[in-house]
């Protein structure tokens, strides 16, 4: 498992993104640009410029049409990635700390900052994929306000049904995804620990959050049970579910702001793997030397990457060893 | 408009005057009235009955103590005298102001007058306010006896059918008690948030727990851990247990202040900074004001670190002594904490005393007897001095001189056989240090002395195998120990094999350029950690056998030990080292008292195998149980040894058993696991099915609609093909334009 290693960025990488196909990656760093790379072999495909500030969040359509990405300059912007065009800028008051399409791509949601007296804000903007794009509403078809606590993360689940986020203390809330309706709030997360990462089973019937009290959690989509709890020894920004073997990746690290007053060899900057079913952690990847903050899956379960705040992006296409590995019970359940 | 203070009239002040409310009638209704003058007073009881003649006698005998305190004269003493001409036992003494009279009942109050009088003194308001009429029941109901409740057995724990040892746990803000389990996650007795404030302390034998809040000591036990007992001293900070458990001393640096109507502290505790307790009843025995606190601090000199503990117990309870640095030795006898012949033993310049941790039985000595050694410096022409003393007759039955120390560290072995004395030398141009161990064969007739003086260098650890006759210590060159990790060399010593007796300490081995700093020992002996905490940089632990059952190095082979490192294992940020009292397991634990860095315990056996690492946030403190001593003879315990054989074949059976039942276990929990996941994800995508039917949606909602010109799923496909284009250059020629 050599990992290609892409070095295009300058500072801290915030998010890595695979298309639906798995041939391209999308990443976002605090230098003001998003590359996209050919992710077989790491060729960098070129560059999307415009952003001001420090880009925070990128996804890319389902038919890999377009591409949203969210800064903070305080504003969404929506690519062609053919082109490289902008087509598109939305502003928003505060910075935009993640964007999602929806599974069918009409929609992409957008979470904004809460600061200078704005609060927190999940707004859900149309998208239309007529012409050359360029014609889009410009106000966002629904707004929820995140009064208690800011949302951090947050995503769409099946069908786009609901929405569903990550706050700042710890709990993650379920939205209707036409309403905005809050439908349910689980403090899933020890309270103020900040969840810093959510992502969604193919399925999208499931989710993983990573989170600062240093446990990732395994939730229903559908009503926000609490499936599998992955403990870790250090803060975790980011965790990812594996199609194809049962797997999770978590990736986190001392917090940058700590890893001065700490010796190299414990900054726990690894990609860790656990078994999602047993829970128990059964192998680990290391290679970066700042933590980890962001995690991306291929769709088929073929290749993962990361991104840390080394500014380094990792790309690791899985040995047959990774999909061979089964415990005792589960190759019992497949004989059977 | 409200009235300002310039336009207010003399009217308006008159209306204020007049609607003040009249208290007068409750005024005297409640005010104490202090009789005047009569404060000055005190009464003095438990004088002796003397006739009028010697009555004059008397009253100035009495007048030397009570001047003491404050002013008084012999006219202001007045002594009754009854019919019988006789005195009645019993004085009124005016003092010049109340504060003396205060101070008189303070400090006079329980004191001896001589053998068979103990002086009484109150204050006569006292008398009048508790003794008046209707204060005092005139009759007489006996106290009613609570009913008995059993109490909970103290010592359950040890009755644990695998004889598993408990350890406290202190992390963050919760204390916990738990089972070992070797490698096994540990087992949970009881855990509990903000049990203590500072730290917790088990008792010698591990009978109690010891909790320390602001308000006191807590002692908990028995299998629930339950209170035990109080001892309400305010602010402690510092406690120490006597060797049997049945004693406590508690320190805390600010003078204990009394408030009146105390449920168990009285005056007798007022000002003072160490209470000895007694356990069981959990009543103060007597309190003392620290030496360290007296003279003024001065500021430019760094703060003294306390003494402690500042009062240091003989084996068997029966003294606990006290030392005031350059001056003397106070040993009081227990359980009455009488000072032992009524005076301290004067010794100048005094440093430092050790009690035997056992007690010993001198050859030829029949008599009872305690043995502590101290030492005392260098004091102008005299030489430096290391002596044994015998309590309770405070003879010196030893002492040896000794020249250019400067600085002497006393180590008993655990039985008291030997002590031995570590004395650091400098030359007579005080630049080079060295270091002498004298030690004494407490137990041999006459208690020689034999020299070991082969050492160059500083000793910075010594350390005596327990109920052994083999010592290992740790020397550096250069003593300052600055900058980083100092290089040091561990040696080890052992007796000469020479009968019954140890015969003369010889060095085994010395092990050079290490770290180490720290030497651990087996409670039961042979097997030893020496480590290297509290460092930056190194964080070793290494496992030594004394008692090697391999071959043997020719050049050793008249020494008792055969030495042998079984294994070196690292615990980054290592700062304190465990046995448990089996001697089987060995924790390493990395405080968070110390640094905020991979705090956490990890858990060897004797041998150096890790068997489990418990990373834990906010980590402070392990702390295994002791036990107390075994119950077993010395022949039983030695039939124990020699069928050791049998007894762990059967235990390896259990072990072997119970790791069978876990794995079994395992594979079931694993098995429903796995099936209760199947069966959600099966009931999920029904019911994800059933909903798109509902919405009227195809099975296709979740891809893209409006991918048209998107490629089709790779999945189907099997393979990616990836195509790259390589630029290559074939040829490259350079051409000069001239």
């Amino acid at each position: 498992m050599r990992p290609i290693l892409l070095a295009g960025h300058e500072r801290s990488l915030n998010q890595i993104k695979f298309n639906r196909d798995g041939d391209l990656l999308f990443s976002v760093a605090k230098d003001k640009i998003v590359c996209a790379w050919w992710s077989a072999n790491g060729e960098r495909l070129g560059t999307y410029a415009g952003h001001l500030g420090a880009i925070w969040t990128v996804d890319v359509s389902p038919n890999t049409v377009l591409l949203a990405t969210g800064s903070a300059d305080n504003s969404v912007r929506l690519w062609n990635v053919k082109t490289g065009e902008c087509v598109k800028v939305w502003e928003f008051p505060t910075a935009v700390k993640r964007v999602e399409f929806s599974p069918d791509g009409s929609k992409v949601l957008a979470v904004t900052e809460k600061r200078m007296g704005f609060l927190g804000t999940i707004a859900v903007l149309d998208i239309n994929y007529d012409g050359d794009f360029t014609n889009q509403a410009e106000e966002p078809s629904l707004r929820i306000t995140c009064t208690d606590s800011k949302a951090t993360v947050a995503g769409w689940s099946y069908m786009g049904k609901y929405i569903i986020a990550g706050h700042e203390d710890g709990s993650v809330s379920q939205y209707d995804g036409k309403t905005g309706e809050q439908l349910e709030n689980v403090q899933a997360h020890e309270f103020d620990h900040q969840i810093n990462d959510l992502q969604f089973s193919p399925d999208r019937t499931h989710f993983l959050t990573a989170s600062k009290d240093k446990s990732a959690k395994l939730m229903s989509a559908r009503n926000l049970a609490i499936l599998k709890t992955y403990v870790a020894d250090t803060p975790l920004n980011s965790a990812a579910i594996t199609p194809k073997k049962d797997y999770v990746i978590l990736g986190g690290g001392q917090a940058a702001m700590d890893v001065t007053t700490t010796s190299a060899r414990q900054g726990k900057f690894e990609a860790r793997f656990y078994h999602k079913v047993f829970e128990d952690e059964i192998g680990r990847v290391k290679g970066h030397f700042g933590p980890l903050n962001t995690i991306h899956v291929h769709p088929a379960g073929t290749a993962y990457a990361s991104g840390g705040e080394d500014g380094y992006v990792r790309v690791h296409h899985f040995d047959k060893p990774y999909f061979d590995f089964m415990y005792e019970v589960e190759r019992e359940q497949l004989r059977r | 408009m409200a009235p300002s203070f310039e336009n207010l009239s003399e009217q308006d002040l008159h209306e204020e005057e007049e609607e003040e409310i009249d208290f007068s009638d409750l005024k005297a209704q409640y005010e104490v009235k202090l009789e005047e003058g009569l404060d000055t007073f005190v009464v003095i009881d438990g004088l002796p009955v003397v006739p009028e003649d010697n009555r004059q006698k008397l009253v100035k005998f009495l007048l030397r103590k009570l001047n003491a305190v404050g002013h008084t004269s012999e006219d202001a003493v007045f002594m009754p005298v009854n019919e019988k001409n006789m005195t009645e036992g019993f004085a009124f003494v005016e003092y010049e102001t109340p504060e003396q009279a205060v101070a008189a009942v303070k400090q006079l109050h329980g004191t001896p007058l001589d053998k068979k009088h103990t002086l009484l003194v109150n204050k006569l308001m006292d008398i009048e306010r508790y003794g008046r009429e209707g204060r005092i029941d005139e009759e007489y109901k006996p106290p009613t006896i609570e009913p008995f409740a059993e109490k909970e057995h103290l010592r359950s724990w040890i009755g644990d059918a695998n004889a598993r040892d408990q350890f406290a746990l202190y992390r963050g803000d919760k204390v916990g008690v738990f089972w070992n389990n070797k490698s096994n996650p540990p087992e949970n007795v009881v855990d509990r948030a903000h049990w203590t404030q500072l730290f917790v302390q088990w008792s010698p034998k591990g009978t109690y727990l010891a909790s320390v809040h602001p308000q006191g000591v807590q002692l908990w036990g028995g299998p629930t851990f339950s209170k035990q007992k109080q001892f309400p001293h305010p602010f402690v900070s510092l406690i120490e247990f006597s060797p049997g458990e049945s004693y406590l001393t508690t320190w805390s640096a600010r003078p204990i202040q009394v408030e009146e109507g105390h449920p168990v502290l009285t005056y007798e505790e007022d000002g003072k900074n160490i209470i000895v307790w007694d356990i069981v009843t959990g009543k103060p025995l007597r309190s003392f004001v620290s030496h360290d606190l007296a003279g003024p601090e001065s500021d430019a000199q760094p703060k003294k670190k306390v003494q402690w503990p500042a009062f240091k117990w003989s084996a068997d309870e029966k003294y606990v002594a006290r030392m005031l640095q350059g001056q003397s030795i106070s040993i009081y006898e227990l359980p009455r904490m009488n000072l032992l012949g009524k005076t301290s033993v004067k010794i100048d310049g005094v440093m430092d005393f050790e009690w035997s941790p056992a007690t010993v039985n001198r050859d030829g000595v029949k008599q009872y007897e305690q043995l502590l050694c101290f030492w005392t410096p260098e004091i102008g022409s005299n030489p430096a001095r290391v002596a044994l003393m015998s309590v309770p007759s405070k003879e010196i039955v030893r002492t040896r001189n000794l020249f250019n120390v400067s600085d002497v560290k006393l180590h008993w072995q655990s039985q008291g056989n030997f002590v031995c004395v570590k004395v650091d030398r400098h030359s007579k141009s005080k630049k080079s240090m060295a270091t002498n161990l004298e030690i004494f064969r407490v137990r041999e007739k006459g208690v020689p002395v034999e020299v070991v003086d082969s050492l160059k260098d500083t000793v910075i650890n010594f350390s005596w195998e327990p109920n052994g006759a083999r010592f290992v210590l740790i020397t550096t060159g250069d003593a300052s120990g600055g900058g980083a990790a100092p290089k040091t060399a561990v040696s080890f010593f052992a007796p000469e094999k020479k009968g019954v007796q140890a015969g003369n300490f010889k060095l085994v081995r010395t092990v050079e350029k290490k770290n180490s700093n720290a030497i651990y020992w087996s409670p039961k002996g042979r097997f030893v950690v020496v480590a290297t905490v509290h460092s930056q940089s190194s964080f070793d632990l290494d496992f030594w056998d004394m008692d090697f059952e391999g071959e043997k190095n020719e050049n050793e082979k008249d020494l008792a030990a055969n030495l042998q490192l079984m294994k070196t294992v690292d615990h980054y940020g290592v700062t304190d080292i465990e046995w448990d009292p089996t001697g089987r397991y060995v924790v390493s634990g990395a405080s968070a008292w110390t640094h905020q860095m991979e705090n956490g315990f990890n858990l060897h056996t004797f041998a150096g195998e890790t068997l489990a690492e418990n990373p834990t946030d906010k980590f402070k403190q392990f702390l295994w149980r002791p036990r107390p001593p075994t119950l077993l003879s010395k022949e039983e315990q030695k039939q124990v040894r020699k069928n050791l054989r049998e007894y762990s074949k059967e235990f390896e059976e259990e072990d072997k058993y119970a790791v069978d039942i876990a794995n079994t276990a395992v594979v079931e929990k694993r098995k429903r696991v796995l099936n209760e996941w199947v069966a959600w994800l099966r009931r999920e995508k029904e019911l994800l099915a059933e909903e798109k039917e509902a919405y009227g949606l195809s099975e296709e909602v979740d891809s893209p609609k409006l991918a048209k010109d998107a490629p089709s799923d790779t999945e189907d496909k099997g393979e990616t093909v990836v195509e790259e284009i390589v630029e290559e250059i074939v040829e490259e020629s350079e051409e000069i334009i001239g």
